[in-house]
């Protein structure tokens, strides 16, 4: 695969009220032609920033920004063959829909009857056609979204930038929306970078992700690998829900309060994190081999679909369970209740092996 | 009672405009079309005549008054649009600081900055006549009654209204919008020209209207800075006024100038599309 957009070791420094600000620390990125690409992590994690210096609207203070291979670190946007989709879509609120998508291809002096064509077009894939003469606050929040994205790839940019863009639905139409955004990416083809910082979201979508914290990037894998492996104890953090672990292990076993967490092959100190549904809850000890750990049910939470205990071991340290309800809706174990948590050894991930 | 209180709240307002706009306007208008003198006394004749006579007397003040009125706010436009956009886009955390500095000369009387203009622009003063000593200009230039120092005098009384109300404008447009559309491969100049100005139109109107309105009808810099050759109508009425007594030909020549103000702007509005401006002011 030929790459689409390259970072190279970029760092972007700001003055903030008379001190240097490193809001980027040195990224570099390879993101391929065709790809979904996520940049995820927490506010201030420098992914704006990062998506920004790619659109053209921050120049990086080091590094280098590629674009199908070619040095674009200096050129301004109206330059650069991407386009983006802001976070608060800025429509142009004076025109409408209709010209507010032929704007790009107006301003690239194409002829009349392509933009015809090609808006008309592209309003039928967001299906907003016979909206074109509305105004742009006439519309729902979902529908500006996809003016937006419409205003963007009617232009057939070599990349698309998106800024957090279902930040301001509602979930139902979020989730419908990433399934829409999904299916235009496959139809289009064209590369999607994708600013995010709902884990689900990033999840969801992408062929690969990019997790950030503090301005660098903490791992960079497909959504599985990421959730299943995180790098750092950030990753394991951030995405999902997950209970670290920490000790020292001697000959593959972790001794910790009211229990063994099984790390085959691990010696020394390790940080181990297991997802709470991996785990499962019962009054009987579980079998030599398994994680078992004893602890009290200090909450029982019931979310529909499955139910979250937080088991509080002997050290006061706290474990996430969730069990799925998939045969009745009554809970295995009650607040105050004295129960086994165990795990199979495969599923007891140690950050960093 | 719960659903007259906005009423009742706004009656002290409709009062205030009722006796001192409406009830004015009224005498005024029916001063107009008197006839007579100030000792004798002036009665009702319906003489619509007062307003052919004046017009004849002085519509060349009347063309002068709109003229300058018109020079000194298009100067303002293209002095004032910059500054006010400097501000918006460029002010950072001193914006209040640079508004403030915009408004801190009306903290001096709009006459003693008026004086203070004839004081510096005088033929031998403190500025020509340093450069006249120098060798510098030519003895014989003077800008002091000259058609050039009432426009001058009215751009720099009448700018902050220019200024402020574009500011505020600009101060709503969504920088993402601007951003936006250099995304959408408009250069800075296309951007400005087909995003950034037409939001700002609404207010590049009401500094239009805010500072040609007083303008033209101004009388104090035409008195100060004109000399006798540059007289605007509104010197004309004030003389009219309160040196000849003749109360219905100032009041004839101050209707026939609101007349001639709202047809003006009317027309601008319509030029400008108020569609478009209400819309852009409505986002």
């Amino acid at each position: 695969m030929t790459s689409a957009i390259e970072l190279d070791d970029v760092v972007k420094e700001y003055l903030s009220h008379g001190e240097v600000v490193q809001a980027v620390k040195g990224v570099s990125l390879d993101i391929a032609e065709g790809e979904f690409f996520s940049l995820l992590g927490p506010s201030g994690c420098g992914k704006t920033t990062t998506m920004r210096m790619i659109a053209g609207f921050e120049a990086p203070t080091k590094g280098l920004v590629k674009l199908h291979g070619q040095d674009v670190t200096n050129v301004p946007p109206n330059k650069r063959d991407v386009n983006m989709v802001f976070q608060s879509y800025a429509l142009f609120p004076h025109m409408s829909v209709w010209d507010n998508v032929a704007f790009g291809l107006k301003q690239r002096k194409t002829p009349q009857d392509e933009i015809r064509r090609r808006v008309g077009e592209m309003l039928e894939i967001v299906d907003l056609a016979g909206r074109e003469k509305r105004r742009p606050r006439e519309m729902s929040g979902g529908q500006q979204q996809r003016v937006a994205l419409a205003r963007a790839l009617v232009n057939r940019p070599r990349a698309l930038l998106l800024d957090e863009p279902l930040g301001a639905l509602d979930l139902k139409l979020r989730q419908a929306m990433q399934i829409e955004l999904k299916r235009i990416q496959r139809e289009v083809g064209i590369t999607f970078v994708y600013v995010t910082h709902d884990q689900n979201e990033a999840l969801t979508m992408s062929d690969r992700i990019a997790v950030m914290n503090d301005g660098l990037v903490e791992q960079l894998a497909g959504p599985r690998e990421i959730y299943e492996r995180p790098a750092t104890a950030f990753v394991a953090g951030f995405i999902g829900t997950s209970n670290l672990l920490t000790g020292a292990a001697t000959g593959g076993t972790l001794k910790i309060s009211g229990g063994r967490v099984m790390v085959p092959g691990q010696d020394g100190d390790v940080t181990v994190t297991v997802r709470p549904e991996k785990i499962t809850i019962g009054t009987e000890e579980p079998a030599a081999g398994l994680s078992a750990v004893r602890g009290t049910v200090a909450e029982v939470v019931y979310l529909g679909t499955y139910n979250s205990y937080a088991v509080s071991l002997a050290d006061g340290a706290e474990i996430t369970v969730f069990q799925q309800n998939a045969h009745d809706a009554t809970a295995t174990a009650e607040r105050g209740d004295s129960v086994w948590l165990s795990w199979q050894a495969q599923h007891s991930y140690v950050i960093g092996s | 009672m719960r659903r007259l209180t906005p009423y009742l709240l706004a009656l002290p307002s409709w009062m205030w405009l009722a006796i001192f706009l409406v009830v004015p306007m009224v005498a005024m208008a029916s001063v107009s079309l008197q006839t007579g003198n100030a000792i004798d006394g002036f009665a009702m004749t319906f003489s619509f005549s007062n307003y052919s006579d004046a017009l004849g007397r002085y519509s060349t003040q009347l063309l002068r008054s709109l003229l300058y009125g018109g020079m000194a706010t298009a100067a303002m436009l293209v002095i004032g649009y910059p500054v006010a956009y400097w501000i918006a886009f460029k002010g950072g955390r001193r914006k209040s600081m640079y508004l403030f500095l915009i408004l801190l000369p009306f903290f001096v009387s709009f006459v003693l900055r008026t004086i203070s203009w004839n004081f510096l622009l005088s033929d031998n003063g403190i500025l020509f006549g340093t450069l006249k000593g120098w060798g510098l200009l030519p003895d014989d230039f003077h800008v002091l009654a000259t058609a050039f120092a009432v426009v001058g005098g009215l751009t720099y009384n009448f700018l902050p209204f220019m200024i402020l109300p574009i500011y505020v404008a600009l101060e709503r447009v969504d920088p993402r919008v601007v951003e936006a559309a250099q995304d959408l491969y408009a250069t800075r100049a296309a951007a400005f020209r087909r995003v950034v100005l037409p939001l700002s139109l609404p207010g590049v109107f009401a500094g239009v209207l805010m500072t040609f309105v007083p303008a033209t009808a101004d009388p104090i810099n035409a008195a100060i800075l004109g000399g006798t050759a540059n007289t605007m109508i509104g010197n004309i009425i004030q003389t009219e006024y309160l040196t000849n007594l003749n109360y219905p030909t100032a009041s004839a020549l101050s209707f026939t100038l609101m007349a001639v103000l709202l047809v003006g702007i009317f027309v601008y509005a319509r030029a400008l599309g108020t569609e478009n401006v209400l819309e852009a002011a409505a986002r």
